[in-house]
């Protein structure tokens, strides 16, 4: 059966969709990811559809999904890459990506990626250090 | 008046034709020299039919069209379903209504997109929409 990639980078995972996506794709690509986010740890996700030409409906409905369910997993996800004419499709189309943050490219991505649990991770941080100096 | 200049049509029966339908289409549109964004629009709104076609009538007919008004060349697009038909059309066409479990965007979404927009149904025969995107509109 087809599939989409997911790698893992640390503490994030990372999908490139490189092709136009049928729903069966996409379907898997929503249930892996989760999966992989439950199996991992991960605390980001990093969608880029910078090769996709179009998002309609459904795939928008996927990646809110994705960005829903991760939430709930404790990790967030950020997409990027679209494309000037997808963004432009998708307001008409009166699709709102919600859940879902965007930045223009990977490292954009990344960097959004590290900010946002940047700060969680240094109090965990200072939390566990605090117990090693109890002890 | 508007003039057909060539016609195309395929059939849709499985999720997987859904692709290959959009590249023809792009292809087409490429053809007669349409923007980015216009081919983006149009596709987008193609997609959205086409999955309707699939998800409430397992599938139809689609047409694709060149076509000319004037100065102005544009494609036409038919989708052609032998399905259960819509019962309140207006109301089909209101964001955010859904028989189904989707965003309701489908219709509506679809005729944002486009130039022109045209929808017949018949409850239990059928439904067809089409729609005519212009080269620059």
């Amino acid at each position: 059966m087809d599939r989409i990639p997911v790698l893992q980078m640390g503490k994030f995972l990372l999908v490139t969709i490189q092709v136009d996506l049928y729903d069966r794709l996409a379907l898997n690509l929503e249930s892996d990811l989760v999966q992989m986010v439950s199996k991992t740890g991960a605390r980001g996700v990093l969608i880029d559809i910078s090769a996709l030409s179009i998002v309609d409906s459904f795939m928008g409905r996927i990646i809110g999904n994705i960005g829903n369910m991760s939430k709930i997993m404790d990790a967030e996800t950020v997409v990027v890459g679209m494309q000037p004419a997808v963004a432009i499709t998708l307001v008409e189309l009166g699709l709102e990506l919600r859940g879902v943050s965007t930045a223009l490219n990977v490292v954009k991505g990344m960097e959004l990626l590290h900010k946002k649990i940047g700060s969680l991770e240094d109090t965990t941080e200072e939390e566990e250090h605090d117990d090693s100096s109890a002890d | 008046m508007i003039v057909v200049l060539t016609k195309d049509s395929m059939i849709i029966q499985r999720e997987q034709d859904v692709v290959p339908f959009r590249n023809r289409v792009k292809e087409y549109a490429v053809k007669i020299g349409m923007s980015l964004v216009n081919q983006t629009k149009l596709i987008t709104a193609a997609s959205e039919l086409v999955r309707n076609m699939l998800k409430y009538s397992n599938g139809g007919n689609t047409v694709i069209e060149v076509v000319s008004k004037g100065r102005e060349n544009g494609i036409r697009l038919s989708f052609i379903d032998k399905g259960p038909g819509i019962k309140d059309v207006e109301l089909a066409m209101k964001d955010g209504y859904s028989t189904g479990r989707s965003l309701g965007l489908g219709l509506p979404g679809a005729k944002r997109l486009v130039s022109e927009f045209d929808i017949k149904s018949a409850v239990g025969k059928g439904t067809t929409v089409t729609i005519t995107k212009w080269k620059n509109g």
